[in-house]
């Protein structure tokens, strides 16, 4: 418990700070709306429409990638700390478990996942 | 007890408190570092009363960074475009700068204090799973940029939303594979310890930073730490002259303060990390528990105080190193494209972090056995 004492200090000040700096203007700020002010900002163009519209799948499929791939990495970290330990039958299995998300990524790559429309 | 309690929560209040200052320093610097790059004269208007002038000191900007910005950015309109989501739109801002502050717990700034019959560690929490915790909380920052690109329904914003999302997390998996690798090498996840772990010397005059067992590490971490406050060459999530100002386009006063100075504690915390992992931390080349050792001449044997200090000097002046190091890139690069950011990220980057790897286990099982 002792131990986690400062991180909740250290979250409970940064929390403080941040939130007096993001809602500070609402107290020491004007308030004068308008319906032009209100307007998404599109160059001086009247907005086309609402942004929350489709957009390209590909960002769709980084997240998708990260997502794996942010898994082998977590997944790693035990193993990393414990390597002298593991010796070469650690090696191994890790190795083939990076060796088959490799041959996933070859192959995210080759199938352009990551390539620019 | 309660000193002890009291001792920690100042310590994480101090923490806070530095690093949100010396971003704003940082601000300063790269305001006149960048005049001072392209041979401008920079900030120099803003002044109270004259006084500067009439005691004849140049005017370095000070007070435009210190005092009118500041007074300026928090007395502006709230601004809320109508059609924006409200709550995620002043969450986004929070969720940006917030995480970063936190993650400084873990940083060590120095070795142990030693004050009558108690011992203070230099650093905010000592945590056995601190590079977890890092990485954890760091992750959190996404959703800082995800969400205002996203809450501000503006067609730039959420272009540079995902934009953002996208690359800080590319960028992570470089990250979390090259402090990988130096998990190994020093065999705990606990950064005071890796701090430990990293002084003495080799042949008695080699320091044993991380940067000499993982050179290629630090180059990852380094670019994929730049990557991560989007800032030059990585800075396509806010690139003015496509996206006007990415997902904070739709943002004002203190929420936009907000996001800038995310950008600056990220800075400085990419070079606390670097300094920790690869540089040693807050040690001192030669400087050991007890005094200087120095190779070949002699030692000098020092009270704990001062060889503390001389600790906590050595990390603030390594981060400051690489603090100038990141605007130094930051005003001679160009912007990278985003595809070819997609490319680093991805093809380079990362095969060349699992090389990085692969190649640290294998020589540390072969030592090891």
């Amino acid at each position: 418990m002792a131990t986690w004492f400062p991180i909740a200090v250290i979250i409970g000040f940064a929390a403080f700070v941040v939130g007096a700096m993001v809602s500070a203007n609402r107290i020491l700020g004007p308030r004068r709306p308008s319906p032009v002010k209100g307007q998404a900002f599109e160059c001086g163009n009247p907005p086309s429409g609402s942004a929350w519209a489709r957009f390209s799948v590909r960002f769709y499929l980084i997240a998708i990638l990260f997502l794996v791939f942010d898994v082998e990495v977590v997944l790693l970290y035990p193993w990393a700390v414990a390597i002298r330990r593991f010796g070469t039958v650690g090696l191994v299995d890790a190795g083939i478990f990076v060796a088959v998300l490799m041959v996933a990524l070859i192959y995210a790559v080759r199938r352009g996942a990551l390539d620019p429309d | 007890m309660l000193t002890d309690l009291l001792i920690d929560a100042a310590k994480a209040i101090v923490a806070v408190l530095l690093v949100l200052n010396l971003a704003t320093v940082l601000l300063w610097f790269e305001r006149k570092g960048s005049a001072l790059i392209q041979d401008r004269v920079g900030a120099n208007r803003a002044a109270i009363f004259g006084i500067g002038r009439r005691l004849g000191v140049p005017n370095l900007g000070v007070t435009n960074t210190f005092v009118a910005d500041p007074l300026k950015m928090f007395t502006k309109e709230d601004f809320v475009p109508d059609q924006a989501d409200r709550f995620l739109h002043t969450l986004a801002p929070f969720l940006s700068l917030f995480p970063v502050l936190v993650t400084f717990a873990v940083v060590p700034f120095g070795d142990r204090l030693i004050v009558g019959s108690r011992v203070i560690d230099l650093q905010v929490c000592q945590l056995d799973v601190g590079v977890l915790y890092l990485l954890a909380v760091l992750g959190i920052g996404i959703y800082g940029a995800a969400l205002g690109g996203w809450a501000s329904n503006n067609r730039w914003a959420l272009l540079g939303g995902v934009r953002a999302s996208a690359q800080m997390i590319s960028y992570e998996l470089a990250m979390g594979l090259a402090i990988i690798a130096v998990v190994m090498t020093f065999g705990t996840l606990d950064l005071q310890e890796i701090c430990r772990r990293q002084g003495g010397a080799w042949f008695g005059w080699l320091p044993k930073w991380g940067i000499i067992y993982q050179p290629l590490a630090f180059l990852l971490l380094l670019t994929a730490g730049i990557a991560e406050s989007k800032r030059i060459p990585f800075d396509m999530p806010e690139g003015e002259s496509e996206l006007i100002a990415g997902y904070f386009t739709e943002y004002s006063g203190g929420k936009q303060a907000a996001f800038m100075l995310t950008d600056f504690a990220e800075v400085v915390l990419v070079s606390a990390l670097v300094a920790t992992f690869f540089f040693g931390g807050w040690q001192v080349p030669y400087l050991y528990p007890e005094g200087f050792r120095l190779p070949g001449i002699g030692s000098v044997l020092l009270p704990n105080l001062v060889v503390a200090v001389l600790g906590v000097l050595a990390f603030g002046l390594k981060v400051v190193f690489f603090c100038w190091l990141q605007i130094l890139v930051r005003w001679t690069l160009p912007r990278f494209r985003y595809d070819q950011l997609m490319y680093l990220g991805w093809k380079i980057l990362l095969p060349l972090g699992l090389i990085n790897l692969a190649a640290t286990a294998v020589v540390i099982v072969a030592v090891a056995s």
